[in-house]
């Protein structure tokens, strides 16, 4: 093998000296060029995130009097109602997901294990079917006799937690699965009950305040998915968030603008939640889920 | 070993034990709740549309309503919704690669990148009836960006080039505006997981930076890359509100036919349907599958 | 000239500066050592070999060829990383092929090649295998035939045992050797383990904070060191100060007991504080030979080493840890009698003038 210089690089020379005295080796010269490709990219990112916002911005502030896109929104009694309904529906969801959720994946880590894949299968599902086909799917079984829970406001009230239940299960088997393979359960629950305490006390005292982080997590982000959800809200005829605004959307000028950035900005909290109370701990809870 | 450290010793083995114990009937006990709850809101439901699809109006088993699947009408639905989806889920895949890449190991400051994963986060769940209407005020016949193009620059998109927000490709954009940034979310982690070691290893032997890329980098994030790829083509084949808002249902895609039959307006047929929505869940499952196989693959290698 | 020369070799990131006025001339064929706590700047000089790092300024030739400003993938330096930094995409033997493959070697040339250094590693049925399917010493060997393969006109190693077993970690460190005496290749070998510099090695640079402590023999490095940091990190040792009595003959006062260092003192007069340096297995317990130093205490503990039993003189404020080789009939002073243990004068290394950093054993930081 040769060991001295690649002739075909030997007329460089001179080139790579003139760098040199300019303080650019050719790597850091190509570093320069792919920099700027890259800040190049960012940027045209950053109008795609951004135009639509601005615009949707600017449209809102053309309604007279000024700001009146904002106040109108806010005391139309609708507006507040509708949010309050979905935010409801959205802490009652969390609830019932994390009951149902965080006893079982606690259960598959210790006690069987080999149920994980079979479980973690049905908490895939909800990828497999998409709202839509789910609220069909719910509306023809729970509309008929024997089961008619859409014939009541409760009953159909019901029926839509149940729907957004299902919808969590990706994102809360993930965020709480996450949360228990990163505190080792299983040591902690027996270093617990050698100290001599129960069931009960372990998992109120031990292993729930080491799972806040990630409960927290999976509860934003199911209510972020909550609270402006559409399809599901719409066919089950739920006084929600995402249908109001959409009912809006079509017969309003200015407020729909409004509207969007208001909703816009809720995710945005929500996802600042997220992000600030992710922050410093080592469960990394992806947001959107689907692996 | 001092006396009293014998029986606290004993007593912690002793109460531990239970943990193991027991695998009978009660061990179910602890996820029965969960699963109670799954059959009843999810796999019943979904079942009652799969026996549904087998069967023709008076209930006797059939295959017909497949066979009303593959009339030109639906086979077209489908093919929009493909259509749509593929073509998001590629753009959506190269560009927020390449915004990821940026971020991460493009040498941008550090600072981007959490302001970025953060925005991502927001703008991959922001879809749906507000996305709809902020695309309405920015490429609408009177949006913002629409007025600009004409008054400023002098193009007439909806009148000189026959553009509408309301027709496939307006979709597309709108879609985009989720695939991205949820592209930016999946492949983050794979990016995080090219050692700088494998390009100093690769360099060491000789390689130029396209070849690091052409051996080295790009066949590790390939399964990553794919798999999140399909994910993006599965996120938006089953997205409906956003089109429903958008077009007001017009747009002749898979989830807003189904919205048709839910409704029972149009060309009622209850068994057509179900066949539509089975139609859909297999194109779902097939995608999450090949995603959940290609995941795998590339955790083995990225660990 | 030398085959490896580093000249002046210094290098900044921003204000801090990791490497000070590096100097090291390496015949062909020999084995060079990098030993320091993480930190001292080994790795980074080696980086500046391989072509990762540029120094801010020296020079780096390689058999009279300038190195220092040629891209890493222009030099012909192999390097061996201690995350073995294997292509997990690629089987073992496309591994090993990759150096050639980009250099577009012929395909049954590359294939002839992979064989060869396939048992050469000693793992001639694993070309189709891929790294995830490998031990961590297994993979190891892959990087190292990696390297080797592009027949490096200089090998560079990375701690490359470090993420392994105890036992893994002996039985690669021979073969490391012995393929690198076999070939004749001129190593740099960066380590934070002693043991490992000494016994590899033809010479070991003792590093720390950035500059060069030491340069010699593992010999040398281990029974003169030059400074007291080598001292203190290279295997066990007393470090004790004294205060000078007789700078001439070298008489020292330790802890009220008189000794005699192994030469006069230059530059100190009597009363000058001075760090003297004293192996643990250079101190043998009872009188001695006639005119050997001796110092008497009370036996503050006994430990186990396993061949050797180790204890610990008390001397006041400090105290001497020595060595006896374990024997079934060995028959030990009680803990808390006092004993007399005794060392020839010239193991007693005077440091430096600066009182000692702590008049204690210093423990050997090296497993830290």
């Amino acid at each position: 093998m040769t060991a001295g210089p690649n002739p075909a690089f030997a007329g460089r020379g001179v080139v790579d000296n003139v760098l040199r005295d300019a303080g650019l080796t050719p790597s850091r010269r190509a570093r320069g060029l792919s920099k700027i490709l890259w800040w190049g990219v960012f940027v045209v990112a950053v109008l795609y995130f951004f135009v639509p916002l601005y615009a949707t911005f600017l449209f809102s502030l053309k309604a007279r009097p000024n700001l009146a896109a904002y106040t109108n929104t806010l005391d139309d009694p609708q507006f507040i109602g509708s949010l309050l309904y979905s935010f409801v529906v959205g802490l009652i969801t969390v609830v019932i997901s994390m009951a149902l959720l965080v006893p079982t994946a606690f259960w598959v880590r210790l006690r069987l294990p080999r149920l994980r894949r079979f479980i973690e299968f049905i908490t895939l599902l909800p990828f497999v079917i998409p709202p839509v086909i789910l609220v069909f799917g719910l509306l023809r079984t729970y509309s008929r006799a024997p089961i008619a829970l859409t014939n009541s406001n409760l009953g159909s009230d019901a029926l839509l937690v149940a729907a957004y239940v299902v919808l969590s299960f990706p994102y809360m088997y993930r965020a709480v699965d996450t949360g228990l393979r990163s505190i080792d359960v299983q040591s902690l629950a027996e270093a617990s009950q050698s100290l001599g305490a129960g069931w009960l006390r372990t998992m109120w005292q031990v292993i729930f305040p080491n799972l806040r982080v990630s409960l927290l997590s999976g509860a934003f982000l199911t209510l972020a998915i909550v609270i402006g959800e559409f399809t599901v809200a719409t066919f089950l005829a739920r006084p929600a968030f995402g249908p109001y605004l959409s009912l809006i959307g079509g017969n309003k000028a200015y407020e729909p603008a409004a509207v969007a950035l208001i909703s816009f900005g809720l995710t945005w909290i929500a996802m600042g939640f997220l992000a600030v109370i992710g922050r410093g701990s080592r469960t990394r809870v992806q947001v959107t889920g689907a692996r | 070993m001092t006396e009293t450290a014998l029986p606290l010793s004993t007593g912690g083995a002793l109460s531990a034990r239970p943990l193991r114990r027991g695998r009978g009937l009660l061990n179910w006990l602890g996820v029965a709740p969960f699963l109670l709850f799954a059959v009843a809101f999810l796999i019943i439901p979904t079942v009652y549309l799969v026996v549904g699809s087998f069967q023709d109006a008076a209930g006797a088993l059939t295959i017909k309503n497949y066979g009303d699947l593959l009339t030109p009408t639906n086979l077209r639905t489908y093919g929009n919704s493909i259509e749509i989806s593929a073509v998001t889920a590629i753009a959506g895949a190269i560009l927020g690669f390449l915004l990821a890449y940026a971020v991460i190991a493009g040498g941008l400051p550090r600072f981007l990148r959490s302001a970025l994963m953060t925005f991502s986060g927001v703008a991959s769940n922001f879809a749906g009836v507000p996305l709809a209407l902020a695309f309405t005020f920015t490429l609408g016949r009177v949006g913002l960006l629409t007025l600009f193009v004409r008054n400023v620059v002098g193009v007439d998109l909806y009148n000189d080039h026959g553009f509408s927000l309301f027709s496939k490709l307006g979709l597309e954009i709108v879609y985009l505006y989720f695939q991205f940034p949820l592209m930016v979310l999946i492949i983050a982690p794979a990016i995080d997981g090219l050692k700088r070691d494998w390009r100093e290893a690769s360099e060491n032997m000789g390689a130029s930076t396209f070849q690091y890329w052409r051996y080295v980098a790009l066949p590790i994030l390939m399964p990553s890359l794919l798999g999140s790829t399909i994910l993006l083509f599965a996120n938006a084949f089953g997205a409906q509100a956003t089109a429903y808002q958008l077009t007001g249902g017009s747009i002749d895609i898979a989830t807003i036919a189904i919205s048709r039959q839910i409704r029972g307006d149009v060309l009622f047929n209850e068994g057509l349907g179900y066949a539509l929505a089975m139609g859909m869940v297999v194109i779902m499952a097939v995608s999450i599958g090949l995603y959940s196989i290609l995941q795998r693959r590339s955790e083995r290698w990225l660990k | 000239m030398a085959f490896l020369e580093l000249t002046g070799i210094q290098k900044r990131f921003g204000d801090v500066a990791a490497v000070h006025d590096f100097n090291l001339a390496a015949e062909r064929g020999e084995f060079i050592s990098f030993l320091g706590p993480s930190g001292c700047g080994k790795t980074t000089t080696l980086r500046m070999i391989a072509g990762f790092e540029q120094p801010t300024a020296g020079t780096i030739t390689v058999d009279g060829a300038d190195m220092t400003h040629r891209p890493a993938n222009r030099r012909n330096v192999g390097m061996v990383f201690q995350s073995y930094a294997l292509f997990p995409n690629m089987s073992v033997a496309d591994n090993i092929g990759f150096g050639l493959k980009v250099r577009k070697r012929p395909k049954d040339q590359i294939r002839k090649r992979v064989g060869e250094l396939l048992e050469l590693i000693n793992l001639p049925d694993k070309g189709n295998r891929y790294p995830y399917q490998l031990s961590g010493g297994q993979q190891q060997r892959v990087a190292l035939a990696r390297a080797l393969a592009i027949e490096p006109q200089v090998l560079l190693l990375d701690e490359p045992l470090s993420a392994l077993d105890a036992k893994i970690r002996v039985a690669l460190r021979h073969e490391i050797r012995s393929i690198q005496r076999q070939l004749g290749i001129t190593t740099v070998y960066v380590t934070h383990d002693q043991e490992e510099a000494l016994s590899l090695s033809d010479r070991v640079v003792v590093m720390s904070e950035g500059r060069v402590e030491q340069i010699g023999p593992p010999s040398e490095i281990y029974n003169f060191p030059a400074t007291s940091f080598v001292a203190s990190f290279v295997g066990t040792l007393n470090l004790l100060s004294a205060k000078v009595v007789d700078a001439p003959t070298g008489r020292l006062d330790l802890a009220g007991q008189e000794i005699r260092a192994s030469a006069g003192i230059a530059g100190a007069s009597a009363g000058t504080i001075v760090s003297v340096a004293l192996r643990p297995e250079s101190i043998s317990l009872g009188e001695g030979a006639p005119g050997d130093n001796r110092l008497r205490g009370p036996l503050q503990d006994v430990s186990f080493l396993g061949s050797i039993v180790r204890m610990r003189l008390s001397l006041g404020d400090a105290a001497v840890s020595f060595d006896t080789f374990n024997d079934p009939n060995l028959e030990l002073p009680s803990v808390g009698s006092v004993v007399t243990v005794s060392f020839p004068h010239e193991a007693s290394l005077v440091l430096d003038h600066a009182p000692a950093p702590r008049s204690a054993e210093v423990a050997a930081l090296a497993e830290a």
